[in-house]
């Protein structure tokens, strides 16, 4: 492989401020560390948070998994896969336990991720008060006086308006008792996943320049009222139409040629990995 | 010596200036300022060194043309600014002993959280104005620490029933009301946690008349109900002769005269306090 970048396309005074700023973060969970993000040669909103962060992470022994909304192949994460191994020259991985660093858009993989392993998120709001306030100056100080009324307060005009949470993604949580954080667009499904996770979850927010993280096993709790509790999607009694799974977050897709509707596993490694045991069984 | 009614709020000696001020006004010396500000260092002295109390139940009016320190004076009550100096006390807050102007900038919003309202002249400052009207109620009691949707909808309800908001529009964006039904939910909104003191600051003024009368029906109401000790600033004579048991009366940033409503607008002594009388139509 001829390149003429250097080795994971950053010089290394960038991979360092970014692994400095990375370092602070995961002192402080929860907390958005502000960093100087850098521009990329893809656009801002496509990813440039997390692909800077795997960028300054990954080491020439590093295995990668990209995915993007649950799928190993869409555009997205196959741009940002080719770049990263082009510049790189490392191993990439449909297979989640195999992965070193798995970067992901709006979506934590199925299968429980391990101790070692690196999740980087993609976010493109890591504010969680943005919602009701606009100002970052006025935001900054709502954290440090742990003031999260506003974060509450769009669940409960959610609940007046709709009678439940409405959060269809990026439900805010609490990290660590501390910060409430945004857990970038994941679906509730997922939260979960976030509490007490073996794995280390960074998350890169490249348009507004900021860099926050989950250590692992730190308690993340999803907000709820305690009369409304937190609920994730259901898929009871819905099995996935190519591979039978159950108990996972499904895509609802409408069969062109019946009109009749049909799941499918969204996380499609997952899927094809079960479908693979279960032909060689 | 339990003779004498302890006050619910002791504020002493309250200075806030605007500037750094220089040798030849710091000492605030009255005929070393030019009205309210040091004409050798331009520093405005907007609250010269105010000392007052406020007794339970009681209304404790405050007069004085603009620019005089009144709005000043509630914003550092309120903590909307710091002061430069001075002290203040709340009896239910650690008894009464802790000056709450040195507190933390976390124990402060304790205090305006819990222990305070306030309604804002302009009901921008006081509402999120794309939010429902339970919703600014609920917001209130969540920054109190409630959690319960349930218990706060039904306060929510009782309260914009109190102060006239048709229950069908609830749920609608205070936005869309009028000027005076925004007061009202803002007044609905300071009164939602129980405060043992109320902050109103001209709260009639720009209303018109059939709906100042209304609102101030209300104040009136709600004081003889729940016995809430209020300080109510305007600059509408009529105003504070309704609802004031005691005035103190504002120029340049001090106080000039203080005593019963009906002898300082019976009897004023001060030649402003005369004047100001004097030029009621």
């Amino acid at each position: 492989m001829t390149t003429r970048y250097n080795f994971a396309f950053f010089d290394e005074g960038s991979k360092r401020e970014i692994r400095r700023a990375t370092l602070k973060a995961i002192a402080i969970p929860g907390y958005q560390v502000p960093f100087a993000s850098r521009e990329m040669p893809i656009a801002r909103g496509w990813g440039t948070g997390g692909l800077q962060l795997t960028l300054s992470l990954v080491g020439k022994e590093d295995v990668i998994k990209i995915i993007d909304q649950g799928s190993d192949e869409s555009v997205n994460a196959v741009n940002i896969k080719k770049l990263v191994t082009k510049t790189t020259g490392i191993q990439e991985t449909h297979n989640t336990t195999e992965a070193t660093i798995i970067q992901s858009r709006h979506r934590i993989p199925e299968i429980p991720l391990k101790e070692g392993q690196i999740l980087v998120l993609q976010v493109p709001i890591p504010e969680p008060l943005r919602y009701v306030e606009p100002s970052e100056y006025i935001t900054k100080r709502l954290h440090a006086d742990k003031e999260y009324s506003g974060a509450w307060l769009m669940l409960f005009e959610q609940i007046m308006k709709y009678g439940n949470m409405s959060t269809g993604a990026d439900h805010p949580v609490s990290v660590n008792e501390r910060y409430v954080m945004a857990p970038s667009p994941i679906p509730r499904f997922d939260n979960g996943k976030m509490n007490s996770s073996n794995a280390l979850i960074l998350l890169g927010a490249g348009r507004e320049k900021k860099i926050y993280a989950i250590p692992p096993y730190t308690k993340v709790v999803s907000l709820a009222f305690e009369d409304y509790p937190f609920e994730v999607e259901s898929f009871e009694d819905k099995r996935c139409r190519i591979c039978g799974g159950k108990a996972v977050f499904m895509d609802e897709l409408i069969d062109e040629k019946t009109g009749e509707k049909y799941y499918q596993c969204n996380d499609s490694s997952y899927c094809l990995e079960k479908l693979k045991s279960e032909l060689s069984a | 010596m339990e003779r004498f009614e302890k006050p619910v709020l002791i504020v002493k000696n309250l200075r806030k200036q605007f500037g750094h001020g220089c040798g030849e006004c710091e000492a605030l010396e009255s005929d070393k300022l030019k009205k309210n500000y040091c004409p050798v260092c331009g520093t405005v002295y907007g609250c010269q060194d105010v000392s007052f109390e406020v007794y339970p139940g009681e209304i404790l009016g405050v007069v004085g043309e603009s620019g005089s320190g009144k709005s000043t004076m509630m914003k550092c009550l309120y903590f909307d600014e710091n002061v430069t100096c001075g002290e203040a006390y709340i009896n239910t807050y650690k008894n009464g002993e802790s000056n709450v102007f040195e507190e933390s900038s976390q124990q402060k919003r304790y205090i305006r959280n819990n222990l305070l309202g306030k309604v804002y002249q302009n009901p921008i400052l006081g509402l999120k104005m794309d939010f429902s009207s339970i919703g600014n109620i609920a917001e209130k009691l969540i920054a109190a620490g409630s959690r319960r949707v349930g218990e706060m909808e039904e306060r929510g309800r009782q309260l914009l029933e109190h102060v006239n908001i048709p229950v069908f529009r609830i749920k609608e964006e205070v936005k869309n009301f009028s000027g005076g039904m925004q007061q009202r939910v803002q007044i609905a909104k300071a009164l939602s946690n129980n405060p043992p003191l109320l902050l109103l600051d001209e709260v009639t003024t720009g209303l018109d008349l059939s709906v100042q009368a209304n609102v101030l029906d209300l104040i009136k109401e709600i004081q003889h109900e729940l016995g809430i000790s209020m300080i109510v600033v305007s600059h509408d004579l009529g105003v504070i002769r309704m609802l004031a048991d005691r005035t103190i009366v504002m120029l340049n940033g001090r106080i000039i005269e203080q005593g019963l409503t009906d002898q300082i607008l019976e009897d004023p002594q001060h030649p402003y306090t005369q004047q100001l009388v004097h030029s009621l139509l």
